[in-house]
């Protein structure tokens, strides 16, 4: 009976929580349609960026140093009289490629160490558990400053840097993901029916525990490429003049007294594509969830 | 419930974070040894000077075997000796000592500032109608997806270069660390605020909140003292992470304003090839995340009932 009136509290309480609906239940479902298109945009822009200014994003006019956005330049030009909007077009494809490398790495490992925690033996589960928790140990822009140190700087070295730091991420998802399809009713059943272990791993398990990845995968892309600006801020990454966002933030540095057009547009870039990436990423965790709960 | 569970899961826990200490140790080592080249090469980097080759060789006991080097190696790391940097020929612990003290000043700085507007945004916005949280969590999304550095380079440009209410760059008063903390601040705090938000919002569905409610009590007692010390547990585990991502942040932070401190020192030594002073930061920043999470591990199992019962 108390429980009866408490269940109905609660429910009264909670209907003004419940009851969400306009402005805000719009954004909430919009938003994610225009981060897809956001990233769609993005991708198109650094599979063929020809298309989307014809300046070079690496001829230098001196007498055009400094150009404040106009017509004639969009988003201005930098202390090099480069073009600012052709340099933040033609970065994309430095940041993606890179943000999507590491995340490759991260996933691949990740996927192949979670599995085995997952399904071997209690030993072999804890020596990986702890091989994460001492990747994890390590804060992730020093663990590429040691990288760089003994390979050098460039942008092969900071994917793989990022890459490893992200491993532990994928793998606890993936380990624990496989313990709980490991112990489902239809993979006992499966067993039971005969089938060899291989083809229960190949047709059960590895597809309900890779649904997860796109999802995790998503968000994680965003935490990429905004580790890999950081890490070409301090110069690690690419080396000028090469028109890669977080070296341009760099460059702009030194011109802030007089010119703020150089490190806003290519600071916004990175800020977009890293809030499209987390916007989709938890969309997709969201209808997810929804679907196996 | 006796204490002896809790203290079996604190000392469990203790031994895991001494297990995984002594493992970022050991993947130093191994990465050492592991890269292509000789050893002495490796830590001489860009340097030839007469005696340098001895000097390693004599450091490092590079004429033992490699059981004996590994062993010499952890021994020397727990007794705090990060050997010599050859470049400044100067002791890793005095150079690094010498600066750490700016960085662990930006850091707390911003760690607490971090704490501060997360759990005042969090508590204000918590469950409020649709454009309070509408305008709340895309402040975060924000906050949390802006690079540290441009952050930096915004504020820059908004109160020194045109307000010049702050220094440009340096670390001489309290002034010039306004800046920066709020540069390195911000993200985490986005951040923090995002996850805590979740949980005071679940933990306002609770029934000891309608208790609360029936008893009178008003509505900002209810969110300070039982919504958010309810909803602040969940938020602690993320301690550790959160003081790792302020030790890297700061780095940065460092170089945007021009700030002495471990940033400059760890970016001077990667530039010149100085392995041994990166590889202590790297390893100090490791140790001090590890000792961080597993004393927040301990605290969070000490004021959470709800864990000792397990």
């Amino acid at each position: 009976m108390t429980d009866t009136l408490l269940d109905a509290r609660i429910a009264a309480a909670e209907a003004p929580a419940r009851r969400r609906a306009g402005l805000g239940h719009a954004l909430r479902q919009s938003a994610p349609l225009a981060a897809a298109a956001f990233i769609a945009v993005l991708a198109a822009v650094a599979i063929a960026p020809e298309l989307f200014t014809r300046a070079d994003p690496l001829a230098e006019d001196v007498m055009a140093a400094l150009k404040a956005p106009g017509a004639e330049h969009l988003f201005g030009t930098d202390r090099l009289g480069r073009d600012v909007f052709a340099r933040v077009v033609h970065g994309a494809q430095y940041s993606l490629a890179i943000g999507l490398g590491s995340a490759a790495i991260s996933v691949v490992f990740g996927v192949a160490l979670g599995l085995l925690a997952g399904l071997r033996s209690r030993l072999l589960d804890e020596a990986i558990c702890r091989l994460f928790d001492v990747i994890s140990s390590f804060p992730g822009v020093l663990l590429a400053m040691l990288v760089v140190t003994f390979l050098g700087a460039g942008m092969e070295n900071i994917a793989v840097a990022v890459g490893v730091a992200g491993i532990p991420k994928f793998g606890r998802v993936v380990r624990a993901q496989t313990q709980l399809v490991r112990d489902a009713d239809y993979v006992t059943h499966a067993v039971i029916y005969g089938r060899s272990r291989l083809a229960t791993f190949a047709a059960h398990l590895l597809p309900n525990v890779l649904t997860a990845i796109p999802v995790v995968g998503t968000v994680y892309v965003g935490t990429t490429i905004l580790a890999v600006s950081g890490l070409s801020f301090l110069g690690l990454g690419p080396q000028p003049p090469t028109p890669e966002w977080g070296v341009m933030l760099a460059e702009s540095r030194d011109v802030l007294r007089v010119a703020w057009w150089p490190s806003v547009f290519p600071g916004a870039a990175i800020t977009l594509t890293v809030i499209s990436f987390t916007v989709l990423g938890n969309a997709l965790q969201r209808r997810f969830e929804g679907r196996t709960s | 419930m006796s204490a002896r569970p809790l203290l079996r899961r604190v000392a469990a826990r203790l031994a895991t974070s001494i297990l995984v200490a002594w493992g970022s140790v050991t993947t130093a080592f191994v990465a050492l040894h592991a890269l292509p080249g000789k050893i002495e090469d490796i830590l001489a980097g860009d340097l030839e000077y007469p005696g340098l080759r001895e000097a390693i060789a004599a450091e490092w006991g590079l004429d033992r075997s490699l059981p004996e080097q590994y062993v010499d190696f952890v021994a020397r790391i727990a007794s705090c000796d990060f050997g010599v940097s050859y470049v400044l020929r100067q002791p890793v612990v005095e150079i690094v000592g010498s600066q750490v003290w700016p960085t662990v000043q930006l850091a707390a700085a911003a760690g607490a500032l971090a704490l501060v507007l997360a759990v005042l945004a969090a508590t204000l916005t918590a469950g409020r109608g649709p454009l309070a949280r509408g305008v709340a969590s895309t402040v975060e999304l924000v906050c949390a997806s802006a690079p540290v550095f441009w952050i930096g380079i915004l504020l820059l440009m908004a109160f020194s270069f045109t307000l010049r209410w702050f220094p440009v760059s340096g670390a001489q008063n309290w002034k010039s660390l306004v800046l920066p903390a709020v540069a390195l601040a911000l993200p985490t705090a986005g951040l923090l605020a995002q996850v805590l938000r979740e949980a005071m919002e679940k933990t306002l569905e609770q029934p000891f909140i309608v208790t609360a409610r029936a008893r009178g009590l008003g509505e900002t007692l209810i969110r300070v003292r039982h919504v958010l010390r309810h909803a602040a547990l969940p938020a602690v585990t993320l301690g550790g992470w959160m003081i790792g991502g302020l030790l890297g942040g700061a780095v940065i932070t460092e170089k945007v304003f021009g700030r002495p401190g471990l940033g400059a020192v760890t970016l001077n030594a990667v530039l010149t090839h100085d392995v041994p002073v990166v590889l202590a930061v790297v390893l100090l920043a490791a140790f001090i995340h590890v000792a961080a999470s597993t004393l927040l591990d301990v605290v969070y199992l000490a004021i959470d009932p709800r864990l000792r019962a397990q």
